[in-house]
């Protein structure tokens, strides 16, 4: 049954409006059932590097509710999937943490987490629970024209215990797969492997942006037509930012940045507003004309 | 850099006390092979990020120099190292160990104590006013309700809505 609860995270529902909606719109075409739960908040993420109980204590809020309606979880962002599928990786595993864990969720929000869900992420469940197979079944629109670079973000794939090693984190396969199966091109480039730097945009911003300058460099030079993100914060660094970046190397990429569901929903024959095309920042007038 | 390492300064306990906390059970397992180093993309553009010197400097027991600098803030948290270690170190979760003790004492980065605030008062990073909505509507997506109280109480509980109140003076 591919229904899940579905966690937006705080950066999507309000800065990547494209992706939310290309993920709902494709979901609906492929039987994925998403089900909103108003009650999400932050996962934690950005609490783990000041108090770890808290961090886990925020997590098991929303796992609890996903519990509650009988749903495993399903994000869009890295970072909220990574976090979340550690916490509950943990709680799943250490039945006195757990125990600890839910007296205190219990005294401040009047939930408890029992550890019977699994946290996934939206383009895991399109690679395993829909499978490549009927993601090829769908397509109607010839994207073999397309050179995408896939960028698989960090916590996607690591740490690869909490995610069940489902893909191997130093030579990942499951975006090119994605990519390939919708009929596009996924091509090399040098550092694919490489970090966008969000974690660090607050802390410092001038070491920040100097990690997806590397990244938009070698993808432009292997000939990418765009970036494919799965992950808002990965999209703000290269697609928000890119501008920053130009002007700091007074050079220029207008490198497009699409999120993998925007691919899989312009390959199903999904219309440019269907798949939030006009939101994104770099346009271009290839991947405009592929829209119904 | 270049520092000359004053033997008094170093507290012999800063590593029991990294080993204590969630994450940093294992920083006594390094043997400084560097692999860390190698493999961090913050590392590749700033020399000022370097893991292995961080964890060197911890198990020496250099306490203030750790604690105090700015380095310990510029963890992408993007596990290479983490995953590549080959004395299962964890370092990603070693460095929110150092952070974690660090906060403690009152050293927080200024962008997390920001961060907190905006959990303290929206439950999300981003708060979600009538114009998010409205945005969202006409979208076709479903509006949302910001629910800030659990996370208020859980702040209060775990003491950290004290710990990330700004020197001498209430919170913005």
């Amino acid at each position: 049954m591919n229904k899940f609860a579905f966690y937006l995270g705080c950066t999507a529902p309000v800065r990547t409006l494209n992706y939310e909606l290309a993920a709902r719109n494709t979901a609906k075409r492929l039987g994925i059932e998403l089900v909103d739960i108003n009650d999400f908040g932050c996962c934690g993420f950005p609490v783990k590097s000041v108090h770890h109980e808290t961090a886990l204590l925020m997590s098991a809020r929303n796992l609890a509710l996903a519990e509650e309606q009988g749903l495993d979880l399903c994000a869009l962002c890295s970072s909220c999937t990574g976090t979340q599928a550690e916490a509950n990786r943990t709680l799943q595993e250490d039945k006195e943490l757990r125990e600890r864990v839910n007296q205190m969720l219990k005294a401040t929000t009047g939930r408890r987490y029992e550890g019977t869900i699994q946290v996934h992420h939206f383009a895991r469940v399109l690679y395993e629970k829909i499978g490549l197979e009927r993601i090829r079944e769908a397509v109607s629109v010839d994207l073999s024209d397309l050179r995408l670079a896939a960028h698989y973000g960090c916590h996607y794939l690591k740490p690869s215990a909490a995610h069940d090693h489902f893909d191997d984190p130093e030579n990942p396969v499951s975006l090119d797969r994605l990519i390939e199966a919708v009929g596009a091109n996924s091509i090399y480039y040098e550092e694919r492997d490489q970090c966008c730097g969000g974690g660090i945009l607050g802390a410092d911003e001038q070491t920040a942006l100097a990690l997806p300058h590397l990244k938009l460099e070698r993808a432009v030079a292997a000939g990418a037509d765009a970036l494919v993100v799965i992950c808002p914060f990965c999209d703000i660094m290269y697609e928000f930012q890119q501008r920053r970046i130009e002007k700091i190397h007074d050079t220029r990429y207008r490198l497009p940045v699409l999120f993998y569901p925007q691919v899989l929903g312009l390959a199903m024959g999904l219309s440019a507003d269907e798949v939030g095309l006009q939101l994104n920042r770099v346009k271009s007038r290839k991947l405009m004309a592929l829209a119904r | 850099m270049g520092h000359t390492i004053d033997a008094r300064t170093m507290d012999p306990t800063f590593a029991d006390q990294i080993a204590a906390e969630p994450g940093g059970e294992h920083i006594r397992r390094c043997f400084a092979c560097g692999t860390c180093t190698a493999s961090c993309p913050v590392r590749e553009v700033t020399e000022r990020y370097n893991p292995r010197r961080i964890i060197h400097m911890a198990v020496l027991g250099l306490r203030e120099l750790v604690l105090s600098s700015d380095f310990i803030w510029l963890c992408s948290t993007c596990y290479a190292c983490h995953e590549r270690c080959p004395q299962d170190v964890r370092i990603t979760e070693l460095m929110h160990a150092i952070k974690n003790v660090a906060v403690r004492e009152g050293r927080i980065s200024p962008s997390l104590r920001v961060q907190v605030g905006l959990i303290r008062e929206h439950g999300r990073l981003y708060d979600i006013t009538g114009f998010e909505n409205e945005r969202r509507a006409d979208l076709g997506l479903p509006s949302i309700t910001e629910q800030p109280e659990d996370y208020h109480r859980i702040l209060v509980a775990t003491g950290l809505e004290e710990m990330v109140q700004p020197e001498g003076g209430a919170a913005e």
